[in-house]
């Protein structure tokens, strides 16, 4: 069992090496690609049973016992997580394939796309997998550093620009964790997070928050909260549609994972954490309130990204299990649903040939599929009964009036930015959908995948898009079962006791 | 732990030049404030670890005099990832040049649609006419510009 552990890790990279090996045979890669993920998704499945069964799956990678070798470690949660991230992978996966055999023909490989692609995928299962505090760090830097690549390819003017503030902000950020492993380890002695657990309780109480608090810095930049997002919505709309929902549907939510894992780990607190409650709200409503202000579509997508993060800080900030398994719920619900969204966003774009909205027009009549594939992920994220994202949102309202006055407070910014989310994405709706329909802009360059509006769509583009829409519905479908996993999730990380004693032994 | 007087001293030097390189608007300068930030961040970790002392791998001194290898095997990782983003960054920097002309790293455009909503009328064309250039050099851009008719019409 604890081979399977390292499986979501070690596939992924050696696919990269084979998709590099093969890089003459464009048929080869694609079937490399969705194979190993296809192959991650049902390792994954079978970590959650198992985990949720038995308790964390554990691999000690060397051999070497817990505190001094590096472990993987599978509970509930990060199984749970890397189940929904490796499905998005692999959707939107098809989807570029497909856009790239639509644009470029069947025969064109490509050298860069397939490795990077599945290089993002292994920082991603290794940052939810590992066990120590610089592993975290090597899995953020394997992430990033592809999705550099991802966002920097085929690069114009305007896209170096956006493109250099994201590489800039990132790597800010990294030396920034850098600096704050170093503090750790220097107090501690340990990078191991069940070792830090025992061992940070016992430093003074100053030395505890401002360790907290470069966490949260760190981590903060990563999940674009508030004081820290500005990066991305300047980056992210200049990406191409699939990267750009693979972005907005995982990486972002790697940094609330790790605030997750760190905050209730290793920082557990008994009450509501004041800061985080305040960052949540600020988050939601910056957000929302920005979302309102855009006339670009991806920018507009970006912001609501934005916002939805504050949700997920909110259930956190709450600091007990209905919270936590709230917001873990809430991290589920949001993966597939961002990622629909970009997605039809990029078909959107390449129907109209632009992304600014007011140039949009009348397009339910002439693509009503596309309609309906816009309206269930938009009714998702805005949260209306009985979609996932009610669920999900109900969760947090609850745990937010179960804990008392100042929750209660923040609990109804949740459903004012909800609202918000509502009116923005019903705003959209009208001006795109309905009204007099409007002539395609032409094709501005045929020859730059990243450019909007290439026209041609093809089938297996809407059935990607189409089966993420379906992952979301199930997910509503199951909510029952999911939340009683992200609850026994939920108890399991405010104990703390599971996670430390199958690492620890 | 102990801290030596001298490191602390390197190490505060390393991090604020870092940061004020950071802040520069060109590109290079920027590039080499990570750098400078990357080494205080490495020599940060190193003293993670507690004073120099004999290798970790060879000699029998006694368990005391060892130095701490764990930091070590840290910052090695953490140089070598640092050196590869670095090449990573000046590769942007040269591309950047190609294109561009020049390295200074350009403000949101949402940004620069503000301050030119804010700026009188008259001196809007003075505007579009230098900082404007590099967005409207391309065709795809113009596309993917939030208002591609403006942009279109004031060509």
């Amino acid at each position: 069992m604890s081979t399977l552990v390292t499986l979501p890790v070690l596939l992924p990279i050696l696919g990269a090496a084979l998709t590099v090996i093969g890089s003459r045979s464009a048929r080869l890669q694609r079937l490399i690609g969705i194979a190993v993920l296809a192959v991650v998704s049902v390792v994954a499945a079978v970590l959650l049973v198992a985990a949720d069964r038995t308790g964390p799956v554990v691999a000690e990678v060397g051999g070497w016992p817990a505190p001094v070798g590096i472990v993987l470690v599978a509970d509930r949660l990060s199984a749970l997580l890397l189940l929904i991230s490796t499905l998005v992978t692999l959707a939107v996966l098809v989807y570029a394939i497909d856009q790239r055999i639509t644009d470029y023909g069947r025969d064109t490989a490509s050298t860069t796309f397939h490795p990077i692609f599945l290089l993002l995928s292994t920082g991603v299962s290794l940052a939810y997998l590992t066990g120590d505090l610089f592993s975290l760090f090597v899995a953020f830097e394997i992430m990033l550093a592809a999705s550099y690549v991802l966002i920097t390819r085929r690069t114009n003017a305007s896209r170096i620009r956006s493109g250099m503030t994201y590489v800039i902000i990132s790597l800010t950020s990294s030396l920034l964790f850098l600096t704050t492993i170093a503090f750790v380890y220097a107090a501690t002695g340990t990078v191991n997070l069940a070792d830090l657990s025992a061992r940070v309780a016992v430093l003074p109480p100053g030395l505890q928050t401002l360790l907290a608090c470069m966490t949260i810095v760190t981590f903060g930049i990563k999940a674009a909260m508030v004081p820290l997002h500005f990066w991305l919505p300047d980056s992210y709309p200049n990406a191409p549609a699939p990267v750009t929902a693979l972005f907005a549907g995982l990486l972002t939510k790697v940094g609330i994972y790790a605030l997750l894992r760190t905050q209730t780990l290793v920082f557990p607190q008994e009450q509501p954490s004041a800061l985080l409650l305040v960052l949540a709200a600020l988050t939601m409503l910056v957000g929302a309130l920005g979302a309102l202000a855009q006339n670009d579509l991806n920018r507009l997508l970006s912001f609501l990204l934005v916002s939805h993060i504050g949700f997920m800080l909110f259930g956190l900030a709450v600091f007990d299990a209905a919270g936590v398994a709230g917001t873990a719920l809430y991290v589920v619900h949001h993966i597939t649903v961002q990622a629909t969204l970009f997605l039809v966003s990029g078909l959107i774009t390449r129907r109209t040939g632009t992304v600014a909205i007011d140039q949009m027009g009348g397009l339910a009549q002439r693509a009503p599929f596309l309609a309906v594939l816009f309206a269930v992920p938009a009714l998702t994220l805005a949260g209306i009964p009985p979609t996932s994202g009610f669920v999900a949102k109900l969760a947090l309202l609850q745990a937010g009036a179960a804990a008392g006055l100042s929750t209660a407070l923040v609990a109804g910014v949740v459903v004012v930015a909800s609202l918000l989310t509502l009116y923005a994405m019903v705003r959209v709706w009208i001006r795109v959908f309905w009204g007099i329909e409007k002539e395609p802009l032409p094709d501005a360059d045929p020859a730059d995948e990243l450019v909007v509006g290439t026209a041609a769509t093809s089938r297996p583009m809407y059935a990607a898009t189409a089966g993420l829409v379906a992952v979301s519905l199930a997910i509503a479908a199951a909510a029952g079962p999911l939340s009683s996993v992200t609850g026994r999730a939920g108890v399991d990380l405010m104990d703390r006791l599971p996670y430390v004693t199958a690492v620890l032994r | 732990m102990t801290l030596n007087l001298g490191m602390t001293i390197v190490l505060a030097v390393l991090y604020s030049v870092g940061f004020y390189l950071l802040l520069q608007r060109s590109l290079m300068r920027i590039l080499i404030g990570i750098v400078v930030l990357g080494h205080g961040a490495n020599l940060l970790l190193q003293l993670a670890g507690g004073p120099p002392a004999r290798a970790p791998v060879l000699g029998t001194a006694p368990p005391e005099l060892f130095a701490d290898p764990l930091p070590q095997a840290l910052a090695l990782t953490a140089i070598v990832i640092t050196f590869a983003m670095t090449t990573y960054l000046l590769a942007l920097g040269y591309r950047s040049w190609v294109l561009v002309g020049h390295d200074e790293v350009q403000d949101d455009v949402e940004d620069r649609r503000i301050a030119e909503r804010e700026r009188p009328e008259g001196s809007m064309s003075d505007d579009t006419a230098d900082t404007g250039t590099d967005d409207d050099e391309d065709p795809g851009s113009a596309a993917a510009s939030s208002e591609p008719a403006a942009t279109g019409g004031r060509r």
